[in-house]
């Protein structure tokens, strides 16, 4: 079975589960995203015509909350966390390198070759080691741009050799 | 009696170690330093117990995140706690203190440590970081369940409510309103079926109290919804929890699925006829969920806008039934009045606010991390006894307090005591317990920007006062920080702020002024120095500074190096210079220059 008609089988499967429940449109939507990464446009057709749920209705939810997306994202997700914490120790500087190196545009955050995204977060909880970014799920605390240079390397290279 | 065979089951041990593994543990290596003790003390053999320590922010043993990790290593009772603890410095502990006796003296905490805790009283989080958050015999050991029991078998929903008003615990999600009163306005509804909310969506930038307590103790968060549960008669309860706190919520489930095995929760509980039980909703990340009737809508599975009130969700909250939402932080009070009584409740407190309250402190000073004080303790015992005073021994400024919806209270104010009138009175709130601590090198427009900013991205846009009037506030501000600021801007911005105060239809906009306003109060010199002299006098306003290179520069091209715009040029041991139109004012040549040859102006 090829990985994609696997993803509709869950799918399929998860539209079961929710489709008795009460206020299940942001469960139902977090599943999906969970499988998927974000929320295809497809995915949210099927759900309208299976459970009888208004498309604008599901849009309206997915473009209200932040956790959702409606693009797909890089394979790094670089989370800033810009808390008042890392705000007054200068995540904002930070943010502005993290753009430079990656060299994303203005209202960009995915670089075009999908191996980047760059996002920011209201406080993750360790403002003790302010200013913090999480790249996937590894913590760099007391960062600095210059840094931050060093540390996007690591995985900048990383990309190189997966081409190679 | 319980107690006692707690600490015989603790000293019965021989060693027991306690990692940190708080969000600040887990960020500094914690997960690492634990595998390292196990794999050590595995390696020799020693019969060794290894509790992943609850939730160490708050940690009764730990806490202080700026020292993380933090490892407790308990021998025949006697506690000596490390302190930035890395995994390759973990055998040396293991063979000169576990095996020889002899305390590894230069890692241990130092004076700071103690001092740290001296002024504070550990009472919602006195648990957190003793027990493991995954155990429930853990939180049994310690009276765990007995306060629900105490409720449901010995008192009456109406006793409950009484004990919980003359305790005088007000909410701590940010607006104070007395807990008890909201209970007994939801009780006298008649409709049937209630609902019982447990509000952690924490979503101010800065705080992370409820993520603290939810990992360190979930028990106690469950038992409080308990006790609620019963006083208003509701048979079923939502933890309403950000999906940014992963680890809150596994630990979360956990405490949930045991509870239920022991028959705390499910049906006919603690022998009784009474069923509740509690179900958690992820929260998808808007902050004005933390809205009582936002959060209710997201439940329901719509976009998270506030209603107009009345009706209350006391009267009409979830799907139309009669709801109480309280805080975190509030309902782990309650098994601790329920157990110890009202009027050893308020006898922790000032006048109108009673018992502690949990502040995640942080900001510009030594000692960062989860603190809990008794209400009414001095900004000054805070910030200098507590925290240590000013990093790098800077001057202290001012201090934010409630987030987004808080206000900044200025150097001059700093034996202000901390309780809900006091900070209102001063133009700030209480809020949900984020307290920043700023120095000589912050700039107060930008701070007071850097909030609307958030609460202009989270209002809703549902009433126009909240959508449109922080949209233009925050124009201004941008102007003002770039230097294009014009004399009656200041007028404009106070005039603004009280309209969009007194007009905005839930709490967010309510308070979305308030970082404005107090700014402008107590600061309003920095603010026309930005408008009248286009300066910031703390240099940190991007537009209204340059870096440029000195003549002393020596060429060790470090700064060319570490420029992230390539937008500075020169050859080896020669004068460097920066291109202005390339440089993105990150400062980084400034951070890593030697020499002091680069300058901001």
């Amino acid at each position: 079975m090829n990985p994609q008609s696997k993803k509709e089988d869950l799918l399929g499967d998860i539209l079961e589960k929710y489709r008795d429940t009460k206020g299940n449109i942001i469960p139902l939507l977090q599943d999906i995203q969970d499988i998927f990464g974000y929320i295809p446009e497809d995915a949210v057709d099927l759900i309208s015509k299976r459970l009888d749920i208004p498309e604008s209705k599901l849009y309206g939810v997915t473009t209200f909350y932040a956790q959702f997306h409606l693009r797909p994202r890089g394979e790094n997700i670089i989370t800033a966390c810009c808390g008042t914490a890392c705000h007054v120790k200068g995540s904002e500087r930070i943010i502005n390198s993290i753009r430079t190196i990656l060299g994303l545009g203005s209202g960009e955050d995915t670089t075009r070759d999908q191996k980047f995204t760059l996002e920011k977060v209201a406080c993750i909880g360790t403002c003790s080691m302010a200013p913090v970014i999480v790249i996937n799920k590894d913590v760099y605390g007391g960062i600095t741009p210059d840094k931050i240079t060093r540390t996007l390397k690591k995985y900048q290279t990383k990309r190189s050799d997966d081409k190679e | 009696m319980i107690r006692n065979s707690k600490n015989k089951k603790e000293t019965e041990r021989d060693i027991v170690v306690k990692v940190c593994l708080g969000p600040g543990g887990i960020a500094s290596g914690g997960e690492r330093v634990l595998m390292a003790f196990k794999e050590e003390t595995g390696k020799r053999g020693i019969k060794a117990s290894f509790e992943p320590n609850c939730s160490v922010h708050q940690v009764g043993c730990m806490g202080l995140c700026s020292k993380d990790v933090l490892v407790d290593v308990l021998q025949n009772g006697k506690k000596t706690t490390y302190q930035f603890i890395k995994p390759e410095m973990v055998g040396r502990i293991v063979e000169e203190h576990i095996i020889n006796g002899r305390v590894v003296e230069e890692w241990t905490v130092r004076e700071d440590y103690n001092a740290f805790y001296g002024k504070q009283m550990k009472v919602v989080l006195d648990a957190c970081g003793k027990i493991d958050p995954e155990d429930i015999e853990a939180y049994i050991l310690m009276d765990g369940y007995e306060s629900a029991r105490k409720a449901l078998t010995k008192m009456t929903p109406v006793e409950v409510i009484e004990e919980v008003k003359s305790s005088g615990l007000r909410g701590r999600g940010g607006a104070g309103f007395p807990t008890g009163k909201k209970w007994e306005f939801c009780r006298s509804q008649k409709e049937e079926t209630r609902y019982f909310i447990c509000n952690a969506d924490e979503g101010d930038p800065g705080a992370f109290m409820d993520r603290a307590i939810i990992e360190g103790n979930p028990h106690s968060v469950i038992e409080g919804m308990i006790i609620g549960a019963y006083a208003i008669n509701a048979k079923e309860g939502y933890v309403y929890i950000r999906a940014e706190y992963p680890l809150a919520v596994k630990r979360l489930g956990i405490a949930l699925g045991k509870a239920r095995e022991k028959g705390f929760l499910g049906k006919k509980i603690f022998g009784t006829d009474i069923d509740f039980d509690i179900k958690i909703k992820l929260g998808a990340g808007a902050f004005v969920c933390g809205e009582e009737t936002a959060l209710i809508a997201s439940i329901e599975g719509r976009r998270g806008m506030p209603r107009t009130r009345p009706p209350f969700p006391a009267q009409k909250g979830l799907w139309g039934k009669p709801t109480v939402i309280n805080n975190v932080e509030t309902l782990a009070n309650l098994p601790l009045i329920i157990k110890n009584g009202a009027k050893w409740y308020s006898s922790i407190g000032s006048d109108g606010s009673k018992g502690t309250k949990v502040f995640a402190l942080t900001g510009k000073i030594k000692n960062t991390g989860l603190i809990e004080v008794p209400m009414g303790i001095s900004l000054k015992e805070i910030i200098y006894d507590i925290a240590g005073g000013i990093e790098k021994d800077r001057t202290f400024k001012a201090v934010q307090t409630g987030g987004p919806s808080g206000g900044c209270i200025p150097s001059s104010m700093i034996d202000l005591k901390v309780d809900y009138e006091t900070l209102a009175k001063a133009g700030s709130i209480m809020g949900s317990g984020g307290m920043i601590v700023l120095d000589e090198t912050d700039c107060m427009v930008a701070i007071a920007k850097f909030f609307l900013e958030f609460t202009q991205k989270e209002s809703c846009g549902k009433c126009p006062p909240c959508r449109i009037g922080t949209k233009r506030m925050l124009e201004i501000l941008e102007r003002i920080t770039a230097g294009n600021g014009k004399e009656e801007d200041l007028a404009l911005l106070e005039e603004l702020g009280g309209k969009v105060k007194v007009t905005s239809l839930c709490g967010l906009g309510q308070s979305a002024p308030n970082p404005v306003l107090s700014t402008i109060k107590y600061f309003r010199d920095e603010y026309e120095e930005h408008i009248k002299n286009k300066k910031c006098p703390a240099k940190v306003c991007n537009a209204l500074i340059t870096f440029s290179i000195l003549e002393s520069c020596n060429g060790c091209g470090a700064c060319r190096i570490a420029c992230p715009a390539v937008a500075i040029t020169g050859e080896k041991k020669k004068l460097h210079r920066i291109y202005q139109d390339l440089c993105i004012k990150c400062g980084a040549c400034f951070e890593v220059c030697k020499f002091s040859a680069v300058e901001k102006l």
